[in-house]
């Protein structure tokens, strides 16, 4: 489904990402790991050409997403609050992003019906704008309104951060079904290994711009994260 | 510490991604206050002699004290428009070990070195060394001429004081134009003749240098209430929050109608409607309307046909300008959501496009009435329509592929001017001169029909080859994609 060859990403002469080749296939959970400044949010922008490669290139279906546009009616991403439009009320930020995916308001609307459990009364109905939810409550519309329009491939970049307990455990629901059921590839993001872990068939550790470990997991691969980032890991 | 808050705004000033930009600006402007400089200076040494020459029975001095009120009432409206507070970003301040009052007088006391107060100095000293040596006693002139910049000071802190009053009301301009017009009207039918007693206040600063006093003491108040409302503001709860209102949706169903930019016309207009900085355009826009009234009830102006045009483009246009030239920057806080979505960068701009040419066009039929004023200004009104619709709304669209300035509407800190002040009306250079400059060529060589004409035309031209045209701004912004992204994900 995503295939990257030779891609690399510098800045000032500074390589910050260098991946030689990835693929993730249709339908895996997908986790990318690593401390502050490994390359995951510049790798995800790259899959959603935000930025320019320095060389190499990312296909999604081998769609090359530097070269064509064709790659946005199946996939959607929330990266941070820059992907919301604060002056919109959920609703109508959820209508906008699905007129944008050839979805009518009835298809919206049941789509966000199944996520009354997830939003806790909080997100609709409350005559309020974007700009004015907290930082959590902004997350989960965004979150949301990425899962419209039935993409098949979904990135979230920490998707757990700033989220309370309750709501990451039922995230964690929600994402493992999209990609057991739906066959819907997800990308995530996290500092989070025990959510990760939980929620990812496959994670890729970064380092420095490099991947460092290629990971399926299985009841050890959380031990064995957590020995990789504190330094004490036994060869 | 001064010198902290200093280096920090020469940081950002050389660090933030629009510096090439307001580089070119700022050289611009160098050159905008050199010619200032240059014509307060003719002014301060011109003055004393051409009142000689004119009232040869009165003192210029005398003459230029009853003069002062409309000095004083004319800095004050102009400084409204183009002098902003100076801005720092105070957030990250207020956690510091920084006491507020010190941020408050750093903002306050910075302002003092603004061009706005040094400008009047260059006709202050000039004339008062005139004075001196037209043999006026040299201690009474120095006395005066402190007093004046001691009233350049007090209109300095007087406009921050406006300013915060109207930064919270939707018509931001109308307090100014109520206080200044007010004031202008009461002394105009001689209600309160402001200027004899401001006269009569500068001529006895003049004979007894004591009165100083006075005006030392009205700057020291309004220091002092500026300073108590900037404090105030320094704190989360009160100034540095946005007051959360409960919001009445409206379903925009008839810009269905225009087929699939519908979406993206919906949200510009709840941009519009529900963001501060987007909401004032709009009420320029009644401003602008009503501005050919200024010109064409003097008969004066009505005997001059070019400008007409100039009238006409900015009544109708008025619109176009304030928010075309920051297209795209009103989206900056999103721009990277939209450039992941399945949208075509062609209906976004299209959009932005009908809705400017709607307005051109709204703007027109509101303004028949000017027919009043004769044939000529209706049918000159009505090129300048189509010129405006055809031409203007491909530049200013094709201008805003170079804007890497952003805007954030979500308005959190108080002192958010962003993209206001001066800056804000050089776009009106292409905009306004060039059709105004093409109809006088034309209008001095044939005649008023012909140029009218030929305005027309070359709006019809635009107007035809447009899908042409916007493929090939389309493609300008498809090339600065990235640097768009990136210039609108940073901060300043």
């Amino acid at each position: 489904m995503i295939s990257t060859s030779n891609l690399s990403k510098k800045y000032n002469g500074n390589q910050v990402l260098s991946i030689d080749a990835l693929d993730i296939p249709k339908g895996q959970s997908f986790g990318l790991v690593g401390n502050n400044g490994a390359g995951k949010t510049t790798y995800f922008s790259l899959l959603l050409d935000l930025i320019q490669p320095t060389t190499g290139y990312i296909k999604i279906n081998d769609v090359q997403v530097d070269k064509s546009e064709d790659w946005k009616p199946f996939t959607a991403a929330f990266i941070d609050e820059t992907f919301l439009i604060g002056y919109l009320t959920p609703e109508e930020y959820f209508y906008f992003i699905g007129e944008l995916r050839g979805q009518n308001k009835a298809d919206v609307d049941a789509l966000v019906a199944q996520f009354q459990d997830f939003f806790h009364g909080e997100i609709l109905g409350q005559k309020k704008y974007l700009r004015d939810l907290s930082k959590g409550n902004q997350k989960k519309a965004g979150i949301v309104a990425a899962l419209i329009g039935n993409p098949e491939v979904i990135i979230l970049d920490e998707p757990f951060a700033n989220l309370d307990p309750t709501t990451q455990i039922r995230l964690k629901t929600i994402i493992k079904e999209l990609a057991e059921k739906q066959g819907v590839t997800v990308l995530v993001s996290s500092h989070d290994l025990l959510h990760v872990t939980d929620v990812c068939e496959r994670i890729v550790v970064l380092e420095k711009g490099e991947i460092v470990k290629d990971l399926e997991t299985n009841a050890a691969t959380l031990k064995e994260l957590e020995a990789h980032f504190s330094g004490s890991e036994v060869l | 510490m001064i010198k902290r808050f200093l280096s920090l705004e020469w940081k950002s000033f050389f660090r933030s991604a629009s510096f090439g930009k307001s580089l070119g600006i700022k050289i611009f402007m160098g050159f905008l206050s050199l010619y200032l400089i240059a014509m307060f200076l003719i002014l301060g040494i011109g003055l004393f002699p051409a009142l000689q020459e004119f009232f040869p029975e009165s003192d210029p001095l005398l003459i230029v004290n009853s003069f002062l009120f409309y000095w004083i009432l004319g800095d004050l409206v102009i400084r409204f428009f183009f002098q902003k507070l100076p801005v720092m970003s105070v957030m990250p301040l207020l956690v510091l070990p920084i006491k507020r009052s010190k941020i408050v007088n750093y903002v306050l006391g910075k302002s003092v070195f603004s061009f706005f107060n040094a400008l009047p100095l260059f006709a202050i000293i000039p004339f008062g060394v005139t004075l001196i040596v037209k043999d006026y006693p040299v201690s009474q002139v120095i006395g005066w001429m402190a007093a004046l910049i001691v009233v350049v000071l007090i209109i300095n802190f007087l406009n921050f004081i406006v300013e915060s009053f109207s930064a919270e009301k939707e018509l931001s301009f109308l307090p100014i134009l109520v206080l200044a017009g007010g004031l202008y009207g009461l002394n105009h039918f001689n209600v309160v003749s402001f200027s004899e007693i401001i006269g009569n206040g500068f001529n006895a600063i003049y004979n007894q240098s004591v009165f100083i006093v006075v005006p030392i003491l009205i700057l020291l108040a309004c220091y002092v209430l500026n300073f108590k409302l900037l404090k105030q503001k320094l704190f989360l709860d009160s100034g540095l929050k946005t007051k959360i209102k409960e919001v009445n949706t409206s379903n925009l169903d008839w810009t269905k109608n225009f087929g699939d930019i519908a979406p993206f016309l919906q949200l510009d207009l709840k941009l519009i409607w529900r963001n501060k900085r987007t909401k004032s355009t709009v009420w320029m826009v009644v401003f602008g309307l009503l501005y050919g009234l200024v010109f064409y009830v003097n008969p004066q102006f009505i005997s001059m046909t070019p400008s007409y045009i100039f009238v006409g483009v900015f009544s109708t246009g008025i619109f176009l300008m304030n928010f075309g030239q920051f297209v795209p920057a009103w989206d900056s806080s999103y721009y990277g959501l939209l450039m992941t979505q399945n949208l075509k960068y062609e209906q976004y701009l299209k959009s932005k496009f009908t809705l400017m040419a709607l307005s051109v066009l709204i703007l027109f039929v509101l303004g028949i009435p000017y027919v009043y004023f004769g044939w000529k200004v209706l049918f000159a009104h009505f090129a300048a329509a189509i010129y405006n619709m055809g031409v203007n709304t491909h530049v200013i669209l094709l201008g805003g592929s170079f804007n890497r300035k952003k805007i954030n509407l979500n308005e959190k800190a108080v002192f958010n001017y962003q993209g206001t002040g001066a800056v804000q009306w050089l776009i009106g250079i292409p905009i306004l001169l060039l059709p105004m400059g093409i109809f006088a060529v034309v209008y001095f060589l044939t005649g008023f029909e012909i140029a009218c004409l030929v305005l027309i035309i070359l709006g019809i031209v635009g107007i035809v080859f447009h899908q042409k045209i916007m493929k090939l701004i389309t493609k300008k912004y498809t090339d600065s994609k990235y640097k768009m992204i990136d210039a609108f994900n940073q901060d300043n």
